[in-house]
């Protein structure tokens, strides 16, 4: 494949990834999405730029902003959709919900919803490739948030230790919550972490896709290359709320129109693309074929069968001996 | 049959299944170089190498998450606990993270990992390294929870968490450990199933239910009182999620009378869950109400005698079946 074509692509899964949160978003104020809804609106270039650094068989690990992952490790926008309207036909056939999207066949660990507490998860993740023998890395999200509750520095703590082939990944979109991080950390760049933990470390803006994918795939080569684990701290901002019951009083709306009008990444890959001479018909072809595939996800969704009570059974223990009897 | 200490029943599980399988390893705090805390992990170091019996930092929360990412994706963890005290620091992993990923992936991720370790009281350790926490784990679906009280059954129910896809909570008793008993060797690789209560003493008078630490204290007593023309009937469930209740109900309604006896503290748990099971299924055949002789509700005090008074013993023992007997 051309770059132009890899960047085409990218370009094509990111606007995915950007419509079906904005179907999701409208689904979530019609009642048909329930609970909690994080988007991932403005921080598309991570995922999409992180896929591009991997081969199918390493793992991703994140935290509940998922969705997005999930379709870059190859689950369908229709079992997306459908998970987060609560479907037999999701992901997780509608047991996990939004933060919990799960892909067994293409090596995505998941959707967590414990800050912090599936970064020791990814570390478990690179102590079976060092104990294998497998050259496998695992690539570990969260937010900033994280980087101040115990399970993330107890993670990397051991993967610094026994030098483990795991990227920690965090995408800083500057708010934790409704809190700014200068409000919860001493130090202004948290990789300054790293070297405590004896790990390798790179902090950059995430809005560029292709810079995106240069600078993780380093971090994944010197994981798989047996050079050990690294923090990353990855810049971003996320352009709607923290999550679909966040009215966001903690920033002004111009600070949010400047990021959308400056650091919009779909925007940005749009620009590589005609600048590569790529013609303003063919992204518009992409873009028509993306409203499709969205269209199709959400009526698929709508259509399906809900959420069975035998699955939601049937799932508690592998082993059926071990059901207790019931009340 | 040979006999061994409970400590050696379990060393003897986790070697048998780590030659067996090798995707079986040890995991904890001085597992190797120091051989055990209490030594139950002695000599394994040496016949399978630093890369299956991995010692750790103090990291419960990093290493049992270790463990379930490791089992995830196609290892079997043995994360030992130094003591269970200790797992609460480790607490959401193994209850957001190993007891709920099989179903919240709806069966994408199996996590077939034993954490395990002593627990409940020892001797003067204080308030903090003498907790029961079966009440904890016993509420989670998802999890099993097994308690040996005899070697045989430590080595068996060792062997069958070890095999099992799920993720099991293994409490050993830390005062068990040099307790010794007979065990099938290695040849007959025996497995004890999980929700299989074992009647440890037939008797006709009154159903006592017991494990860990206090098991010991019933047999002895049981011996006591039929020279006193008083049969106890002693059921140790050996694992208390999966609750084998019905080998419980059926004690009962033979005896029709019923005494549960453990260290957790009295406040639900599942010695509570029992009480509910036997007033539920054998209402008609109990002659008393089903009573309970547990450690007093207090965090462990460290002064001798004041903690012989916590913890549970032959006097409040023997009061709770005189009651049920209505003997005065």
């Amino acid at each position: 494949m051309s770059s132009n074509q890899e960047l085409l692509a990218q370009y094509r899964q990111m606007q995915v990834i950007r419509r079906l949160e904005e179907e999701a978003a409208r689904a979530y104020v019609q009642g048909k999405i329930g609970g909690f809804l994080h988007l991932y609106i403005g921080q598309e270039a991570i995922a999409v730029g992180c896929e591009a650094a991997l081969r199918k068989t390493d793992f991703v690990i994140t935290t509940y902003r998922d969705h997005g992952f999930a379709f870059v490790r190859g689950t369908s926008a229709r079992a997306i959709m459908a998970e987060l309207f609560g479907k037999d036909t999701g992901c997780a056939r509608g047991l996990g919900g939004s933060m919990h999207m799960f892909d067994g066949p293409n090596r995505f660990l998941g959707g967590h919803g414990i800050v912090g507490g599936h970064c020791a998860l990814a570390s478990g993740v690179g102590f079976r490739s060092k104990y294998l023998g497998t050259d496998d890395v695992c690539v570990c999200f969260f937010g900033e948030g994280a980087t101040n509750i115990g399970g993330f520095h107890e993670a990397l703590s051991l993967a610094g230790l026994w030098k483990l082939p795991v990227v920690f990944v965090c995408e800083n979109n500057l708010y934790s919550m409704g809190t700014p991080l200068e409000r919860t950390m001493p130090a202004r760049d948290l990789t300054d972490k790293a070297p405590g933990y004896g790990m390798a470390r790179d902090r950059f803006q995430g809005q560029d896709v292709l810079e995106v994918t240069k600078r993780l795939g380093a971090a994944v080569e010197r994981a798989r290359s047996g050079g050990g684990p690294t923090l990353i701290e990855i810049i971003t901002y996320r352009f709607r709320g923290h999550s679909m019951s966040d009215p966001g009083k903690y920033r002004t709306s111009e600070e949010v129109e400047e990021h959308k009008r400056t650091g919009d990444p779909c925007q940005i890959a749009r620009d590589h693309l005609i600048k590569l001479g790529v013609a303003e018909a063919e992204l518009a072809s992409v873009d028509a074929s993306v409203e499709a595939e969205v269209a199709d996800a959400v009526r698929f969704a709508d259509e399906s069968a809900p959420a069975t009570v035998d699955s939601m059974h049937r799932f508690v223990h592998a082993d059926p001996t071990l059901v207790e009897g019931g009340a | 049959m040979r006999e061994i200490t409970y400590r050696d029943a379990l060393k003897e599980a986790m070697a048998e299944e780590m030659r067996r399988d090798p995707a079986v390893f040890v995991m904890g705090e001085e597992v190797g170089y120091y051989q055990g805390a209490y030594k139950v992990t002695r000599g394994l170091l040496e016949e399978f190498g630093p890369g299956r019996v991995v010692d750790t930092p103090i990291a419960e929360a990093g290493f049992a998450g270790v463990g379930v990412g490791a089992a995830m994706t196609g290892l079997r963890p043995v994360i030992e606990f130094m003591t269970w005290n200790f797992s609460l620091v480790a607490f959401d992993q193994i209850v957001n993270n190993a007891a709920k990923m099989y179903q919240m992936s709806a069966g994408q991720f199996r996590v077939p990992i034993v954490f395990r370790g002593p627990n409940a009281s020892a001797r003067q350790v204080g308030a903090q390294h003498s907790h029961a926490v079966e009440p904890f784990y016993t509420n989670v679906p998802g999890l099993a929870v097994a308690y040996p009280s005899t070697p045989r059954d430590a080595k068996g129910l060792l062997k069958t968490a070890i095999r099992s896809d799920d993720p099991v909570v293994f409490l050993e008793g830390e005062t068990l450990y040099n307790v010794k008993g007979e065990v099938p060797d290695a040849a007959e690789d025996e497995t004890i199933p999980f929700g299989k209560a074992r009647i440890a003493r037939t008797g006709k008078d009154v159903t006592v239910v017991t494990w860990g630490r206090p098991y010991g204290t019933v047999m002895e007593l049981a011996e006591t009182m039929a020279k006193e023309g008083i049969e106890l009937e002693v059921v140790d469930p050996r694992t208390l999620r999966p609750l084998d209740h019905r080998t419980i109900v059926e004690s009962v309604k033979k005896t029709n009378r019923c005494v549960v006896v453990h260290e957790h503290w009295a406040h639900g748990g599942p010695g509570a869950e029992i009480v509910d099971r036997v007033q539920r299924e054998a209402f008609d055949h109990l002659d008393a109400p089903v009573l309970r002789a547990t450690n007093l509700d207090v965090p462990m005090p460290y002064a001798a005698h004041l903690e012989q008074s916590v913890i549970v013993g032959a006097d409040r023992i023997r009061a709770a079946i005189s009651a049920v007997l209505y003997h005065s």
